[in-house]
């Protein structure tokens, strides 16, 4: 995979930008309109697919190898596990409380509270479940030893939201 | 109606699952099945001619609820289809490594396992 | 001191997504903090007996949010997983070694055991659907974790199975919803009380008997087990059969039937027939096969078959309107072989895998003549057998010896028959195992072999402790009374379980 023509590169390297502005913005206001973690982080995944499907494979491998794609994946779930946490410590054993808003009204102006936060957390561990689907079946998985089988669990991470 | 409908896709897809021989062909059933109680779901919140479950300010809530779709299956489908993804992408890559050691989608040929 | 119970599904989450973090260097580290956790859980599990609580997430109120549910059985099903997984995951600090990718099987390992820690406390017929998933999605993955041949096409088995019984199950659960317009199980139940069984609500009473049957591999919808279990590595078979079929599948058919829809005479006659058959082809089945874990496996099924066929009698005689004292002894025999067996098995799976490590077969006529050669899994897998088979001191023994009673005292003679007539199948075919792997000739081949000592020895002797002293839950009526009796209240008690839970 070398990539496409040069017509191809040159528009994916202009909206590509956009896109992910696009994936960022529906992250950030997923509490009040439709959108949020998921969706945004699908769109960020798409960003790379695009990437790599204008300039090959390499070029992405470059940009975001698997094993820190793994990492951030392990990052952005145990962080929603932290801001999850959180509601202990904040409040007496109230799990997932939402301790921002209930706690401190001077940062309403954020929107959400710890919703915010999490979507987040959601949106990083959806962007890189996503990208190592695409990434270990494009690489038909010969040189991967199992890699496949870690990659799709932690997605189901979002459905607290 | 069109319940029935749903419940028809959801037998497709079952006999899909059942009666093909192609693996690929039976993870579509699968996906097919998974869709279709996705739809009967979405379907039982609909409301036609409703608004979207976003309260703005100025609704009056009492009219609102009269009015909105219902949004908890909304909410359902989504986890669902996340779900769905994820056993999609680990029954795909098993097909994948699969067809890598025996060189063959047809289950009648992969017949290690017997008994 | 109340337990905040989303710990129970927290910690083994957490530590899923914190393990990764490790890398390759770190594998002792993750090895141990991987222990540490389950060590934790189990401690938290024995602490949690007796209690029953309810837990609103975030604060919101109960039909509103999301709310965890502790009760009797409960807790006494919590106290089985976190037995089991402790063990195997002693089991497999050693065992695993052979693998390469060990940090992702830790991390799936804790994703199965947050998945079925999340299906028993669920008090939400949909988060109980999603945590069956996360429990079953892991567990795909571990079933096709070595990557061979028989292992994929297995895994890929399992899971088109399992795929179409998570859908039956939430094509159950939006027919509830349709109909009910509640999620909660409390509510749900208030509402089908007020409301009587339309045919919506029937049609997903069957969709959730076969979900949870194909989930649970009773006998029409077995196929995929026997070869599941065995490819999975030795921790994980013991995992599988010991606790998540329970789990998945009699724990939450078990909560869906009783506690939701209220048990009916046709619905205990279902449950009985199929415990039957279940019983008694897993039994014929099992003693054909030559391949040490896959005879395991089928044994699986017959003694699913026992827990079915308890619950389902305790469910008839409630629903006939008999004697409540024998409908409780037949539930009380239910859920102890429940336990039992998750403790036996298990066990007999890590012997297993014991086994399996030190000659590298797993067929019975290549071993033989292993009795000397390891001699800490000859005694545990001796004591496993006895357990399984029904000899009298060990705990096995006095599951069956209650359902026997049940069925007698309740004037169904031919069940205890056939109780009996399975319990002498499973003496056979665990005496076939202890003839071909441990007495006999010693072959050429394995002379040099040798035991693996540490922590594999360690984990199978604390399950054989286990196995010897279980009798004694039901015979010393204090440990009864704490442990066994709520959760045989909460089926009992059927209907009465929305109220318990509005109430509280």
């Amino acid at each position: 995979m070398s990539g496409m023509t040069i017509i191809v590169k040159t528009i994916c390297n202009w909206v590509k930008v956009l896109i992910l502005l696009f994936g960022l913005y529906i992250i950030l206001f997923g509490h009040a309109t439709p959108g949020g973690g998921f969706a945004g982080g699908v769109i960020l995944a798409g960003t790379y697919v695009l990437i790599m499907l204008a300039f090959g494979r390499e070029a992405v491998e470059k940009n975001l190898s698997p094993s820190l794609a793994g990492k951030l994946l392990s990052v952005g779930a145990a962080s929603f596990g932290l801001i999850a946490l959180a509601g202990f410590l904040f409040g007496r054993d109230k799990f997932l409380w939402n301790f921002i808003y209930q706690k401190w009204p001077d940062f309403k102006f954020l929107g959400g509270g710890t919703i915010d936060l999490a979507e987040f957390a959601i949106g990083l561990v959806v962007t890189m479940s996503l990208y190592l689907v695409i990434f270990t079946i494009s690489v038909y998985c010969r040189d991967f030893k199992c890699r496949d089988k870690q990659c799709d669990i932690p997605v189901k991470e979002r459905e607290q939201n | 109606m069109l319940y029935a409908l749903c419940f028809l896709m959801f037998t497709i897809g079952l006999y899909c699952t059942v009666v093909k021989k192609n693996m690929v062909k039976i993870v579509i059933g699968i996906v097919i099945m998974e869709y279709a109680v996705n739809l009967f779901l979405i379907m039982l919140g609909y409301r036609i001619g409703g608004v979207a479950p976003i309260v703005v300010e100025g609704h009056v809530l009492g009219n609102f609820v009269d009015s909105s779709v219902d949004p908890l299956p909304q909410a359902l489908v989504l986890t669902a289809i996340v779900i769905s993804l994820g056993s999609l992408a680990l029954i795909i890559s098993i097909c994948v490594r699969t067809y890598e050691k025996y060189g063959t989608f047809d289950i009648t040929q992969i017949r290690r396992l017997k008994g | 001191m109340s337990i905040p119970l989303p710990v129970f599904v927290i910690i083994p989450l957490m530590t899923a997504f914190l393990l990764p973090l490790f890398g390759k260097k770190g594998k002792a580290a993750a090895t141990l903090f991987a222990n540490l956790a389950t060590i934790s859980l189990l401690v938290l599990a024995v602490a949690s007996i007796g209690k029953s609580a309810v837990y609103e997430i975030g604060k919101w109120s109960i039909p509103l949010g999301i709310n965890l549910v502790l009760d009797g059985l409960s807790s006494l099903v919590l106290l089985a997983i976190s037995v089991v997984a402790a063990a195997a995951m002693l089991f497999s600090t050693k065992y695993m070694e052979q693998y390469t990718a060990k940090s992702r099987y830790l991390s799936l390992f804790m994703l199965m055991v947050a998945g079925m820690n999340g299906v028993v406390l669920s008090g939400d017929l949909f988060n109980l659907f999603v945590f069956l998933e996360i429990a079953s999605l892991a567990s795909y993955a571990l079933v096709g974790f070595g990557c061979e041949n028989e292992e994929l096409e297995a895994s890929f088995k399992y899971m088109v199975l399992g795929s179409i019984g998570s859908t039956f199950i939430l094509f159950g659960i939006a027919l509830v919803y349709g109909n009910t317009g509640m999620l909660n199980m409390a509510y749900i139940s208030k509402a089908i009380q007020a409301n009587g069984l339309n045919a919506g609500l029937g049609f997903a009473l069957a969709l959730f008997i076969t979900g949870f049957g194909l989930k649970a591999a009773l006998v029409p919808f077995h196929a995929w087990l026997p070869d599941a279990h065995p490819s999975a590595p030795a921790p994980i078979s013991a995992m599988l059969s010991g606790v998540l079929i329970k789990t998945l599948g009699i724990y939450a058919m078990a909560r869906v039937l009783f506690n939701i829809f209220g048990i009916s005479v046709s619905l205990g006659w279902i449950l009985i027939v199929l415990g039957m058959l279940s019983m008694v082809s897993g039994a014929f089945l099992a003693m054909g096969q030559w391949d040490l874990k896959r005879l395991m496996a089928y044994s699986s099924i017959s003694q699913i078959g026992y827990m079915v066929l308890g619950i389902g009698l305790g469910g008839l005689i409630l629903a006939k309107g008999g004697d409540l004292a024998w409908a409780s002894l037949a539930i009380l025999g239910g859920l102890f072989h429940l336990v039992n067996h998750a403790v036996y098995k298990s066990l007999l799976f890590l012997t297993s895998g014991s086994v399996a490590m030190s000659t590298g077969t797993r067929q019975l006529k290549e071993m033989g003549g292993l009795a000397e050669k390891l001699p800490v899994t000859r005694i545990a897998c001796t004591i496993a057998s006895a357990s399984i088979a029904g000899i009298p001191p060990f705990s096995g023994f006095w599951s069956k010896l209650i359902l026997v009673i049940a069925a007698i005292l309740s004037g169904y003679y031919w069940i205890a028959a056939v109780i009996v007539f399975v319990s002498l199948c499973t003496l056979i075919m665990y005496l076939k195992v202890q003839r071909y792997v441990f007495l006999g000739e010693l072959p050429e081949n394995l002379q040099d072999i040798k035991e693996h000592r540490g922590s594999m020895a360690f984990a199978m002797l604390s399950l054989t402790l286990l196995c010897v002293f279980m009798g004694l839950l039901v015979i010393v009526p204090g440990l009864k009374a704490i442990v066994l009796d709520p959760a045989v209240k909460v089926l009992t008690d059927g209907l009465l379980y929305s109220s318990n839970i509005i109430g509280m």
